[in-house]
């Protein structure tokens, strides 16, 4: 249960029934799929059955011949875009991987990867058209791993993929590389006492929400052309799908429908795009859905990464110096989150030495895409479990060393610039003071371990405004799609501001011709940055009545206040009465006319998140399976607007993490070709494998923000790994430096323990 | 800037002084400084300053007259939202960091 405070709010704090709520447990709710259109064509996509793949030749003219066939475009139906990386949205990316990852050019590079598109006049007949497209492939070695990818003599992915270090002759799969130094770690490692090094490897693992990807394209003949889809972000497919197909911008609107889950696999396009240029092509509307397997074969998870980390303390437990190295999974196109891991691996921490070395490596897997703080999980699984080594070394408590080294404001970030106001230390602490971390854990097999986490949290652009109605109440239009109750969250502060009740204000997400610019609903922006929008456009509308009531009462609008949701004369006295906002909206037509707030905003003080966690196991000893006994989360929110839905993310990342920690992995086989394509091979945790996750919301407000908030969508999926690993071997005595930590993969190292000790007891005889 | 003295006032040309913290990659094009100070009232200037007296360190961090999608800046603590156009105080310190993006 959350531990905020109103602090004086009457709105913030409190726990409303989210606006969307009735129509969402009724069904109304529009999810993409619901979409559907007169004349509708359906659009399936051909995939490449290779990992890795030369595409000599497609032939399409048996599947044009099918009846039904509308039209089947492939990658000579784009346009070429530059190979370079470009600003889209706010995302930095090159667009020719773009469009290639959307229809592959000359090469397949994963196994799934999009080859052609067909729109057909059911469902049925575009996949049967599917099969009558004869595709002549030249298949090649597939490079499966960051080793395989980074060995000299490796088979290249991208010809034409060049990195700063090697030069513009050398070919590769090493994308980028990264380096970050503080100090000197060769003399910091001279000053410890203990020191910890181990190599960790995680597995690809996929967002897993549960809506697939969808998209209808509707183009006109006048050259417009209108997405339905489910996406993260309205405004960056408007911007990926333009640059794609080589539209304006402005021709493009696209409409975001509910959406079912994204976690930052949908803040790019797959579908978009084909579904336009099928529309183009048929002169129909043109819907498209995945399938559960090609979203898993085929959209963006996160990468599989190698991690070395090296950390050494004193005695006393201070850490004075830390070597890392990071290799991330790009998927077949450059793109890992392993800047983030890089920069997130250490930052907990103070230590005067460090130096952090990072490679973006393509591998034949699909192009990976953001994930809840994209990178981190993996890299708080290496530090973590070294730190908490480390402590062991040292005879001191877990959360002990994290208080004595922990951040705090004015403390170096990885990347170089202090941290301001941060909150890690109070996450650290309200575990230790917590119930749970005072428990006694009993019986055998059983395990406690914590860690914390970092994650930057971004800023970026949101638009907003706010209409006031004759009646007093209010809508509220924004652009950020709703993930996890942002909007019932945005209108509790509209609420808020204007001192008007909650079911008063009425939110809506609208389209992109219907709003200012406004980035995705990902890297915990929303609350933060939306919000900050939201506020302002309130005060816009104060701006506004304040100049209303100051004309009722031949008063300058610098006379009249507005406290409490109510409009009154700054002197006191007389027989003007002060005015809620209710009672002068019926006299808006007679004062000037509507009143629009707006206000957009590019918001720069961004605070970062930091959570503690602390996770209780039970492992069987005979088949190696964890089973989560009790987790309870810390994590630091800035100002909790509505504390269930902030206890809602805290919960839904740690359960990801959870996953990720014990069950989640992309399986392929020797060929590339990736054998767990269902959620029932994929395994991801239920109700059934989780306890309810206990949750302690910190609140220290971000510097700037005028309420304070910061991101809380992410942090909570960066500890649990660690945690989960710690506690095992705090349970069984095996250090677990692979994930997911799965039975078979735990019952080996319990069995190659339980080896070592008898052979060291049959020594001892 | 207006400086005062000997009873007259003048303008002073371009001399606010920023720190940059160099990117560790980069320190081999600035004689392995990792700080460095340039001029310049906003970032384009500062980076114009750094081009002047470390040939080729522009190329990693301008292009086509805009900061590099892939670097994020960092000015006195807070993330610069406007690229080379990014105001820059006296004694600021900037860092260019990789940009990032959530989930």
């Amino acid at each position: 249960m959350a531990a905020s405070t109103t602090n004086g709010f009457k709105v913030i704090g409190t726990r409303p029934i989210r606006h969307d709520g009735v129509d969402k447990v009724t069904g109304r709710a529009k999810y993409g799929a619901d979409y559907a259109f007169p004349g509708m064509l359906h659009g399936k996509v051909l995939r490449s059955p290779h990992a890795h793949a030369n595409i000599k030749s497609i032939k399409i003219d048996k599947a044009l011949a099918l009846p039904g066939v509308k039209a089947i475009v492939t990658a000579d139906d784009l346009p070429k875009l530059p190979d370079k990386m470009e600003a889209a949205g706010e995302q930095a990316i090159n667009l020719n991987h773009l469009s290639m990852n959307i229809l592959a050019r000359g090469k397949a590079l994963y196994d799934g990867h999009a080859i052609a598109a067909v729109a057909a006049t059911s469902s049925h007949i575009a996949d049967e058209a599917l099969r009558l497209i004869e595709v002549e492939y030249e298949p090649l070695a597939p490079v499966m791993t960051v080793e395989d990818g980074m060995k000299p003599g490796a088979t290249i992915l991208l010809p034409t993929l060049r990195n700063k270090e090697d030069g513009p002759d050398k070919e590769t799969n090493v994308a980028a590389h990264l380096q970050f130094k503080r100090g000197d770690v060769a003399e910091g490692f001279k000053q410890a006492d203990y020191v910890v090094e181990r190599e960790f490897k995680t597995a690809m693992v996929h967002q897993g929400y549960i809506e697939p990807h969808n998209a209808i394209g509707i183009y006109n003949a006048d050259g417009h052309a209108t997405i339905y889809c489910s996406t993260q972000g309205s405004f960056v497919v408007r911007s990926l799908s333009a640059a794609v197909l080589g539209i304006s911008e402005g021709k493009i609107k696209v409409v975001p429908a509910e959406i079912g889950g994204g976690f930052g696999g949908k803040t790019t396009v797959y579908l978009e795009p084909l579904a336009v240029l099928l529309s183009q092509k048929t002169g129909h509307p043109v819907k498209m859905t995945m399938t559960r397997a090609e979203v898993l074969r085929a959209t963006g998870p996160t990468s599989g990464s190698t991690i070395r980390c090296k950390m050494g303390a004193t005695k006393d437990g201070k850490l004075v110096a830390a070597q890392c190295w990071l290799a991330y999974e790009a998927g077949g196109f450059p793109g890992s989150p392993v800047g983030a891991g890089a920069m997130t691996i250490l930052a907990p921490y103070n230590i005067p030495n460090i130096l952090v070395d990072a490679y973006d490596v393509v591998v034949n897997r699909p192009k990976t895409a953001a994930y809840r703080a994209p990178g981190a999980s993996n890299a708080a699984m290496a530090s973590e479990t070294v730190l908490d080594e480390l402590a062991e070394k040292c005879g001191i408590d877990p959360l002990d060393i994290r208080l004595i080294n922990g951040s705090h404001e004015g403390t170096p970030q990885t990347v170089g610039p202090p941290f301001k106001r941060i909150g890690l230390i109070e996450t650290i602490e309200a575990i230790k003071n917590g119930e749970h971390y005072k428990s006694r854990l009993t019986g055998p097999n059983r395990g406690r371990g914590v860690a914390s986490g970092f994650w930057f949290n971004v800023g970026l652009q949101s638009s907003a405004t706010i209409n006031i109605h004759t009646d007093g109440t209010v809508s509220l239009v924004i652009g950020s799609v709703d993930i996890g109750g942002t909007r019932a969250a945005q209108a509790m502060i509209a609420a808020e501001v204007l001192g008007v009740d909650v079911n008063d204000v009425r939110p809506t997400i609208a389209d992109t011709d219907s709003i200012g610019h406004t980035d995705v609903t990902g890297g915990s922006r929303t609350c933060f940055a939306t919000g900050w929008a939201v506020y302002e456009a309130a005060q816009d509308c104060i701006r506004q009545l304040k100049e209303r009531a100051a004309k009722l009462w031949e008063k300058k609008p610098d006379e009249v206040v507005f406290e409490n949701g109510m409009l009154s004369p700054a002197q006191p006295g007389g027989d003007l009465k002060p005015m809620s906002i209710k009672q002068i909206a019926p006299r808006l037509a007679r004062t000037g006319g509507p009143i629009v707030g707006r206000a957009t905003i590019n918001a720069r003080a961004v605070g970062p998140a930091f959570a503690t966690i602390c996770v209780d196991v039970e492992v069987d000893p005979d088949t190696g399976k964890t089973q989560i006994l009790r987790a309870t989360i810390a994590q630091d929110v800035g100002k909790a607007i509505h504390p269930a839905y902030v206890e809602g993310q805290m919960q839904g990342g740690t359960a990801q993490g959870i996953g990720w920690a014990l069950n989640e992995e992309y399986f392929y086989d020797d060929r590339g070709i990736l054998r767990n394509t269902g959620l029932l091979d994929y395994r991801m945790p239920t109700c059934l494998d989780l306890p309810p996750i206990e949750t302690l919301i910190v609140e220290v407000p971000t510097p700037g923000h005028p309420l304070g908030i910061r991101g809380v969508g992410e942090v909570s999926i960066v500890p649990p790994p660690a945690a989960v690993a710690n506690a095992i071997y705090h349970a069984v005595g095996v250090r677990m430096t692979e994930l997911p930590m799965s039975p078979s993969r735990l019952l080996k190292a319990i069995l190659k323990k339980r080896a070592a000790g008898e052979t060291q007891a049959a020594a001892a005889d | 800037m207006k400086l005062e003295g000997a009873g007259l006032t003048r303008v002073r040309p371009f001399v606010l002084m920023a720190t940059v913290v160099i990117p560790a990659l980069l320190r081999k094009l600035t004689n392995g400084q990792d700080r460095v100070t340039a001029s310049g009232r906003n970032l384009g200037q500062v980076v114009a300053d750094l081009e002047r007296q470390f040939p080729g360190l522009r190329e990693h961090l301008v292009e086509d007259d805009e900061l590099k999608p892939s670097v994020a800046v960092s000015i006195d603590g807070e993330m610069g939202m406007a690229g080379v156009l990014e105001p820059v105080r006296e004694n600021s310190e900037i860092f260019f960091i990789p940009a990032i993006g959530g989930g």
